[in-house]
């Protein structure tokens, strides 16, 4: 088990780098730069703002004193656009930001939608279990687009009860919103796969026997059947935590909130390049560390896997 | 003359008016709260006037420094450092007299010395500012080639006499010279803070202003909060205590929570004002900005498309363009028709008679189609085209709109719409056959629209040459009165048409009922937050 | 927003086992999946979408990018639905006819989502029975390959193809079908291990048939149950994915439009009394996914009857 970690560890190192590769050549090849503007500059005014951010050197060079900066000084260079920070003071400014809602939406997502899918199993085919159905695919269709200003709505401008928009420190009033407008859909997603997995080993073979055995429905369900059920439900949170990151785009553009999803679609369309990279490489290393972290889970509540 | 009268308003202004701040009209009683809240798209970019290249940042600049000038609530110059100047025989040296009670927040003296680094440092080739070439535009002797880095920046043509004594000398007259000073890249900055703290003295608590506001706190993509500074040398007039700017992206979002009472001032989008105007008949406002929208021809002897080539062409598809239907049904902000280039409320411009400008449209159709005609295009033969414009709304829809007027003289027009870089890349390229382009006066004279119209300047993307425009611009530089070379320059614009003028701006808004001192009617759109207040009638 | 992979998997061992079975698996999965209402009932909506998005064209009054002047500039008034003046579905925000939009949108949304799936499920199929069917170094490079790209956040990926190709529809197509290959190649993969040492490839193998035809001709049509459901499931997932593409400005080029682009446009004025403008494409998008979810499980229990 150990060993497998390692192992993972170090390929991670070749992702990372493969990452900045094509995330580095994309961006160059992209029509415009961080400093074309409305105005257009000057030639030398263009040439002096190159040679202080190091543009006109060769792009390989470039691309060295990048990864050796990351490397030597955990240093992502500075912002193209927000010339008065660092990429490291605009990740270290946004990102707790988006982990505090995105963590908070995470949780909510997986109580909620494993305890519906659970609960929708066990009243199969009651009026219960229809609605459950039904409602998480509802949720799971609409898009945060159309629920964010639909809550802005009803909460702020109706009922007066939160704020529109904005981050205050995460008090709780600033997180209400952005909360469900990113959970809804994983939480749906996941009531889902819960309910057809908990369907799937309520018919199997060793309940049935527990039930022969007159064990207390309950005790079946949380000893027995809960385990194994969780287990698609597993693999499925980490491709489900990185679509989260990037769903909160959503809500940093409704919420004001000022996390990193906004901050990644601006650079990209700013030309920001060291800011983009910045945030590609965290979500690049969040993913693999997720993906190992449910792998590490997937074994430990199936004891039939070995690595 | 104009140099004389403009002097003597600067002059009367410092006698007349000893408070330059808030001026609590009789009758307003001020309101308890004097808090302000506004609304911002965009996270600000930099709190460094020297770098900071946008309106938004300007806007919250001039809260934080306070530049030579500032304007009062119709855009005319008062005095801010500077409380009044002497201009030499030649109008090349100016001399400007700097008030001896400025302080930074601080506590340092605001002296003639801070305005020459800040000058310095704004052309000097190490600060590589994007805004370097504003002291180009001011004419300030060297500036060329300070930028180029042919000169060392102490050549500029700036220095302190004493203290309190600014000496500018520019390489040519320049008859709205003083007018240029209230931008924001002309503000002083602190050499010791900046020293001291390096590329990190913007940051809230490093950073040190001589404007009537100190910044408490920025936070990217949330918000901007600025508190009233009690060094500021006219911090007694000063009423409002607190200002905050939000960050919202999306303008729907910022008017349900203008609603909603979170914010004080946003913009309302585009189709948006009849309805809110009717609603809000206190509280929506639509007035003059100094911006103007335009079809760009490219004309570019290689890339530029051949049926553009063509006159003829060129004034159809100006002419089809409905420009009624654009501003009355699509914009609905009480925006203007536009058949030329200049804003018409610009100061000093008077606009010449254009001819199509008079038609209806119907004539103008007709004529347009007359006009295809003779150029070899019809319904068997299509003029096809493309039209770039950058991703918004509102560009969307006129594009939409003008698709399917052109439809009717037989154009096909593609739509071809692209993220903001991509198409500033491929306009400053002449990579277009038509473009969507908008240009906003830097200050308030015709020049700053004119000008880019030259084979000269560094702005005429679509490559429009015409002699006789360059010789008007440049005698319009020294002439005493300049307004008839610019009318003539506008009168040759809408013969040639290198463009299709289609609206000129307004500057349309949600502002609470409670504010005062606003100064909507300066059409540069620039405010001073230390001149409003909130009443509690 | 990911298909369920570990059912999958599980339904692709399943499918193995019973391929010796023969050919009457097809009947018995097409007479449960007719006896399943909820997949049976979203076919219809399906068909019906279908139609809406071919024939939808005939009925309409107005072409999707004509601009209806006397509606402009007073659309929350005079631009709603209405029979009389042809707009069915009331009008956009210029005055377009809403219905001949949403037609052109559903084309335009079932093409990337169809489009976009058979992209994926035919790069992830060949890769996977590739891998699998080679095994050895080349198998274990390749599975290497996709657990790395698996790391990559895709959609950061597919923001940057889009910002650097410009929106164009081929683009739009290619990205959003690679985002979803990798899991396909995985169960693929897997499938394809189990089947090799089946006798029937054994002895295809013996009597030397190359081997791209053995992957082609043998592994591939065997691979079809699982393929079908994956399919079926994914093109909703990647409908969802355009939208969000569109919402962020950089789908389709007008006039062409989308679901996407119809609804985040309707979203954004939903507060100006032009409901509509969201109400309808919401509609179809919202009853098209619903109909692909259930048809997609539906399929799944039909060839996988131990789930019930």
């Amino acid at each position: 088990m150990f060993s497998y970690i390692l192992k993972r560890l170090a390929v991670a190192i070749p992702t990372l780098l493969l990452l900045i590769i094509i995330s580095f050549l994309l961006m160059r090849a992209a029509p415009g730069g961080p400093f074309t503007t409305e105005r257009g500059l000057p030639p030398q005014v263009l040439a002096n703002l190159e040679a202080k951010y190091g543009l006109d050197q060769p792009l390989w060079k470039q691309m060295v004193n990048y990864v050796w900066g990351i490397v030597a000084h955990f240093d992502f260079g500075p912002s193209f656009i927000y010339k008065d920070r660092t990429v490291n003071e605009i990740i270290a400014q946004g990102f707790p930001v988006t982990l505090t809602y995105g963590s908070i939406s995470f949780l909510l997502a997986v109580t909620v939608g494993v305890t519906l899918g659970v609960v929708a199993a066990i009243r199969h085919n009651t009026w219960l279990d229809y609605l459950a159905v039904g409602v998480s695919i509802g949720a799971q269709v609409l898009p945060n687009f159309v629920m964010a200003p639909i809550l802005v709505l009803i909460f702020t401008l109706w009922l007066r009860w939160l704020p529109g928009g904005g981050w205050e420190g995460g008090q709780w009033q600033y997180l209400v919103m952005p909360v469900i407008a990113l959970s809804t859909s994983f939480m749906a997603s996941i009531a889902r796969i819960t309910r057809s997995s908990m369907l799937e080993v309520l018919n199997s073979n060793h309940i049935r026997t527990a039930r022969a055995k007159g064990l207390p429905e309950r005790k079946i369900i949380l000893r027995h059947a809960l385990k194994p059920a969780l287990l698609p439900v597993i693999s499925y949170l980490g491709p489900a935590f990185v679509t989260m990151i990037t769903g909160s785009v959503v809500v940093d553009m409704y919420f004001s909130t000022g996390g990193i999803g906004k901050a990644f679609v601006d650079s990209a369309l700013n030309r920001d390049y060291a800011v983009m990279l910045g945030i590609t490489i965290l979500v690049g290393a969040l993913t693999i560390l997720f993906n190992l972290v449910v792998d590490i889970l997937y074994a430990w509540i199936d004891p039939k896997i070995r690595y | 003359m104009t140099r004389s009268l403009l002097l003597s308003t600067v002059l009367s202004a410092a006698l007349a008016l000893p408070t330059l701040a808030a001026q609590v009209q009789p009758g307003d009683v001020l309101a308890e709260n004097q808090e302000y809240t506004y609304w911002l798209l965009d996270a600000i970019k930099s709190m460094d006037p020297q770098i900071n290249t946008d309106v938004e940042g300007s806007g919250v600049l001039r809260q934080l420094f306070e530049g030579l000038f500032n304007e009062d609530q119709n855009g005319a110059l008062v005095p801010g450092v500077a409380t009044s100047y002497d201009v030499s025989e030649d109008k090349t040296v100016y001399t400007f007299h700097l008030r001896d009670n400025a302080k930074w927040s601080n506590g340092d003296p605001v002296t003639a010395h801070d305005f020459v680094y800040a000058w310095r440092r704004l052309a000097d080739p190490k600060t590589a500012s994007e805004y370097a070439w504003y002291m180009e535009l001011m004419q300030v002797k060297n500036a060329a080639d300070i930028i180029a880095g042919k000169k060392p920046v102490e050549e500029l043509g700036v220095r302190a006499i004493d203290d309190h004594t600014l000496e500018v000398t520019i390489e040519a007259p320049l008859p709205y010279f003083p007018k240029m000073l209230t931008h924001a890249s002309t503000f002083p900055v602190n050499q010791k803070v900046i020293e001291q703290f390096g590329d990190k003295w913007t940051e809230p608590g490093n950073l040190v202003g001589n404007g009537a506001y100190v910044l408490k706190e920025h936070i990217l993509g949330e918000k901007v909060v600025m508190e009233r500074n009690p060094l500021y040398w006219d911090d007694e007039h000063t009423i409002i205590n607190k200002i905050t700017a939000l960050t919202i992206n999306d303008e729907n979002a910022a008017l349900t929570r203008y609603l909603a009472g979170e914010l004080d001032r946003v913009q309302i989008p585009a189709g948006q004002y009849p309805r809110l105007k009717a609603e809000y008949p206190d509280q929506a406002v639509s007035v003059p900005q100094s911006c103007s929208y335009i079809y760009l021809f490219n004309l570019d002897p290689e890339k530029g498309p051949e049926p553009l080539k063509d006159v003829r062409v060129r004034k159809a598809l100006s002419y089809a363009i409905d420009r009624d239907i654009i501003v009355n049904n699509i914009l609905q902000g009480g925006q203007a028709p536009a058949y030329n280039w200049t804003h018409p409320a610009t100061e000093g411009f008077e606009m010449p008679e254009i001819d199509y400008a008079t038609w209806t449209q119907d004539e103008r159709t007709t004529k347009a189609m007359e006009l295809m005609k003779e150029a070899g295009f019809g319904p068997d033969n299509p003029l096809k085209l493309t039209l770039n414009y950058n991703t918004s709304e509102s560009h969307k829809k006129i594009a939409i709109a003008v698709q399917q007027f052109w439809k009717k003289i037989g154009v096909d027009l593609t739509l071809n719409n692209m993220e903001w870089k991509v198409h500033t890349d491929k306009l400053q390229n002449q990579d277009f056959e038509v473009a969507r382009y908008a240009w906003c006066g830097d200050y308030n004279e015709a020049s700053t629209y004119l000008d880019l119209f030259t084979s000269y300047s560094g702005h005429n993307n679509g490559k429009y040459f015409n002699e006789e425009y360059d010789r008007l611009m440049k005698e319009s530089k020294t002439a005493d009165n300049p307004a008839p070379l610019y009318k003539r320059a506008e009168e040759i614009l809408a013969e040639d048409m290198p463009f299709a003028p289609i609206y000129h701006y307004t500057k349309v808004e949600m502002i609470k009922p409670d504010l005062r001192g606003m100064g909507l009617n300066n059409l540069m759109q620039n405010w001073y937050v230390k001149d409003m207040y909130r009443v509690a009638n | 927003m990911v298909v369920d992979s570990t059912k999958m998997q599980r339904l692709a061992d399943r499918l193995a086992e019973q391929e010796i079975k023969g050919r009457s698996l097809w009947a018995d999965a097409r007479a449960r999946f007719f006896h399943n209402k909820a997949a049976v009932g979203g076919l219809i909506v399906l068909v019906l979408v279908a139609l809406f998005a071919i024939f939808g064209d005939m009925i309409a009054v107005w072409s999707n990018e004509e601009l209806d002047f006397s509606v402009m500039g007073q659309v929350a008034e005079l631009g709603g639905p209405s029979i009389a003046n042809g707009h069915y579905f009331g009008t956009d925000d210029l005055g377009r006819d809403l219905f001949a939009r949403t037609v052109q949108g559903t084309r335009i949304s079932l093409m990337v989502g169809i489009v976009g799936s058979a992209i994926a499920v035919i790069v992830g199929t060949l890769y996977g029975a590739t891998a699998g069917y080679l095994g050895g170094r080349i198998d274990s490079i390749m599975m290497r390959t996709v657990d790395i790209l698996m790391s990559i956040p895709y959609m950061f990926v597919l923001i940057l193809l889009l910002v650097m190709f410009g929106r164009s529809m081929s683009m739009l197509f290619i990205g959003i079908g690679l985002i979803s290959w990798l899991d396909m190649a995985r169960i693929v993969r897997g499938q394809t291990l189990s089947l090799k040492h089946k006798e029937f490839i054994e002895a295809a193998q013996a009597t030397g048939v190359p081997t791209f035809t053995i992957i082609r001709r043998h592994i591939v049509p065997n691979l079809l149950g699982v393929v079908a459901v994956y399919a079926t499931l994914l093109v909703p997932l990647m409908i969802l994915t355009e939208s969000f593409i569109s919402f962020l400005g950089l789908g389709v080029q007008e006039p062409l439009t989308s679901w996407g682009a119809l609804i985040s446009e309707g979203a954004r004025t939903m507060a100006y009394g032009t409901l509509w403008q969201l109400g309808f494409p919401l509609f179809f998008f919202v009853i098209t996914l619903f109909a692909f979810f259930f048809v997609g499980d539906g399929l799944r229990d039909a060839l996988d009857p131990k789930d019930r």
